[in-house]
């Protein structure tokens, strides 16, 4: 395995705790009937999206899905911007028209989340075109789920970011669920990494809870796209810890607690701090000084999203399109 | 014996009753199995079933309705669920070049007697990709019958006609409805397609709605009541074939008519609503057609924008207000 400098090891720590303590501050503001719409909880796969953003610039793009905001605050996106888009603010970074479900920041490279599965993946194979066409040396990344794996505009995208070599990476993020049907019952196959062969792309599996092997393949993924040799597909095995949508995470009818427990004890973070600090690259006490900074700007984030407008009703008719002059426009 | 029924409830109560006359009707779609459904509009129906006749499908939505659209031409009546009405774009080749067209292009050999049924509406701050109501672009289609219930009552009966009718249909289910409550008979009944349902009667102005809409229509005739206004509220059900004669009578009578729906105005089906009225009723009128409907948008996720964009009964009653104030012939 890689050894990464110690700051790039820690910036891994890092992104990982800021994506769970937002995560668990949005469930928790959920439970409290504070958040309007759905919320897909992030917790437990927070290595994926860590793992695999450390490996890009802000200059490089990210689409996302309906389980966005870890895509997000992985990528570099700010907490109060964040927290007022979930809130329906419009201080939030889609000034409150998108909520969780399309959350993005075009500033840090982040193409959206998304609420139709699969959508995300054929937005990142143009970013990936523009990328190519300017031949600017970035790359793009699409996060997509294993039950988005079967969806047809995947299998399009990756083709034709095969066909026209782009640089763009696939990200399959297998939590062995999608929503409360188990993976098994909707494919034939149990990795979905075999699908790279039919589309003529290098594939790996990692471990998707553990974030240095994420970032590793990652790295190596965007170095091949870099260089102009086209995509690739990284499939993290991973579990989200909540259910599909909201908190509960136990006494779910479609998965047993068993199971639940069981990838809890191999939590990311936890079992990521204790490798640091085995290897004295980091001691207790400065992974806790990063929760406890973090947790700061999370109650700060909250503050600022309680305390910012709801958008006005004469913002309805805004942004629909380029001009705001909607006059010969249908109404 | 007929008793309380949710919306929900009445749509199960179709598909099991059909379910059970007819070995040839299965239902597929995601998490509909197991789950149930994520709005429980098939809980308990696979554990009845099996699993041979309840599917749980890929997150495929192409393939679902192309699996309905194969089986139908092979004899089966599929019932097929796309979650929310939005992602009928992702299937939207097989619903509108497959399903709806087979039948015509192939010189009436083969039919196709499928039922989609999907999740509509807003309301619930699922912003733009899962809130709209999309009715206009299904009707517009020829080969497609569009069904959109506001009851329980008419949940189990359209429900029934879809799934005995030989042709492709549509039924959206609206997604804020899903825990309204209803008396709704035991026995098997069909509503009929395209007849509308004249929610109550009255002769000073015609409101024409739909769905949640036409609920709160009703609300809103009430409200009016109060103040001497006779509101008749007529609710089609039935969107694609439309029941224009009801809605023709009801203007000759009233010689005002509003429509409500909450998909955008600009080429919604209040358009034809108000075409038709107008080609059959031009000269009984007081009033032009007005339109009650979202504005020009996508639907917004914040619910203090999305307050403003749905109609509710103020908008309703405030358009027939305006409908009223033109002095009649
Ligand atoms: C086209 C489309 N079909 C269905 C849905 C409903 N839906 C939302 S998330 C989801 C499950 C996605 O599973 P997966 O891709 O594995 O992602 P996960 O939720 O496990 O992160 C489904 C079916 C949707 N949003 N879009
Ligand atoms: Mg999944």
């Amino acid at each position: 395995m890689t050894q990464f400098d110690r700051d790039v090891q820690l910036d891994l720590h890092r992104r990982m705790v800021r994506i769970r303590l937002f995560e668990e501050a949005a469930g928790q503001l959920d439970e409290a009937a504070k958040l309007p719409g759905f919320l897909h909880l992030y917790v437990g796969q927070e290595a994926v999206a860590s793992g695999v953003c450390a490996a890009l610039t802000d200059d490089d793009q990210i689409t996302s899905n309906h389980r966005g905001h870890g895509h997000l605050v992985a990528k570099g996106g700010q907490f109060n911007q964040m927290m007022a888009e979930l809130m329906g603010k419009s201080t939030g970074y889609c000034k409150g028209k998108g909520g969780s479900m399309h959350i993005s920041s075009l500033d840090v490279g982040m193409l959206g989340a998304n609420g139709i599965v699969g959508a995300g993946s054929t937005i990142a194979v143009g970013a990936g075109f523009a990328n190519k066409y300017r031949n600017n040396g970035h790359v793009s990344a699409t996060f997509f789920g294993d039950g988005a794996s079967n969806i047809g505009a995947l299998h399009e995208a990756a083709n034709m970011a095969a066909a026209l070599q782009l640089p763009t990476l696939f990200i399959c993020e297998n939590n062995e669920y999608g929503e409360f049907t188990p993976r098994d019952q909707t494919m034939a196959i149990t990795d979905i990494v075999d699908r790279a062969a039919g589309y003529g792309i290098p594939g790996v599996i990692v471990d998707g809870m553990d974030v240095v092997a994420v970032h590793e393949a990652a790295v190596e993924a965007v170095d091949r796209a870099r260089r102009g040799d086209g995509p690739s597909l990284i499939e993290a095995k991973t579990y989200r810890f909540y259910n599909h949508h909201g908190v509960q995470n136990l006494g779910l009818k479609y998965r047993t607690d068993d199971e639940v427990e069981q990838w809890k004890q191999r939590d990311p973070i936890f079992t990521y701090e204790d490798r640091l600090i085995a290897a004295d690259t980091a001691t207790r006490d400065d992974v806790d000084a990063v929760w406890e900074e973090l947790r700061a700007d999370i109650a700060a984030a909250i503050e600022f999203a309680e305390s910012s407008p709801a958008p006005e009703a004469d913002q309805l008719l805004v942004d629909v399109y380029t001009s705001t002059d909607t006059a010969g426009v249908a109404r | 014996m007929s008793r309380r029924l949710a919306y929900v409830q009445a749509f199960n109560e179709a598909v099991r009753q059909e379910m059970d006359n007819d070995p040839d009707v299965f239902c597929a779609g995601e998490d509909i199995g197991a789950f149930g459904g994520v709005f429980g509009t098939f809980t308990g129906l696979q554990k009845e079933f099996g699993v041979e006749r309840v599917v749980d499908t890929p997150i495929s939505e192409q393939a679902i309705i192309g699996l309905g659209v194969g089986a139908a031409v092979s004899g089966l009546r599929p019932i097929v669920d796309i979650m929310f009405m939005d992602f009928i774009c992702v299937a939207f080749d097989q619903i509108v070049n497959q399903a709806a067209k087979i039948k015509y292009m192939f010189g009436g050999a083969a039919t196709v007697p499928l039922t989609i049924t999907t999740g509509g509406g807003g309301g619930l701050s699922a912003a733009g990709q899962h809130s709209q109501s999309l009715e206009a672009l299904l009707c517009h289609i020829p080969g497609l019958k569009v069904v959109h219930p506001s009851n329980p009552y008419d949940m189990k009966g359209l429900m029934a006609a879809c799934i005995r009718e030989d042709n492709p249909t549509v039924m959206i289910k609206h997604k804020r409805l899903l825990g309204m409550k209803g008396e709704v008979p035991e026995d098997p009944y069909v509503v009929p397609l395209g007849t509308a349902n004249v929610v109550r009667e009255g002769t000073d102005a015609t409101v024409v709605a739909w769905g949640r809409m036409a609920n709160e229509a009703a609300d809103a005739a009430e409200q009016l009541h109060n103040d001497g206004i006779s509101v008749e509220v007529i609710d089609p059900r039935t969107l694609q074939p439309l029941d224009t004669e009801t809605i023709t009578e009801s203007a000759h009578k009233t010689n005002r008519v509003v429509v409500v729906h909450e998909a955008v105005r600009f080429g919604g089906l209040g358009a034809e609503v108000a075409a038709q009225v107008q080609e059959h009723a031009f000269d009984y009128l007081d009033a032009p057609v007005a339109r009650v409907a979202a504005p020009f948008s996508p639907v917004p996720f914040s619910p203090a924008l999305e307050r403003h964009y749905l109609p509710d009964v103020d908008r309703i009653s405030a358009a027939i207000r305006g409908a009223l104030e033109r002095p009649g012939a």
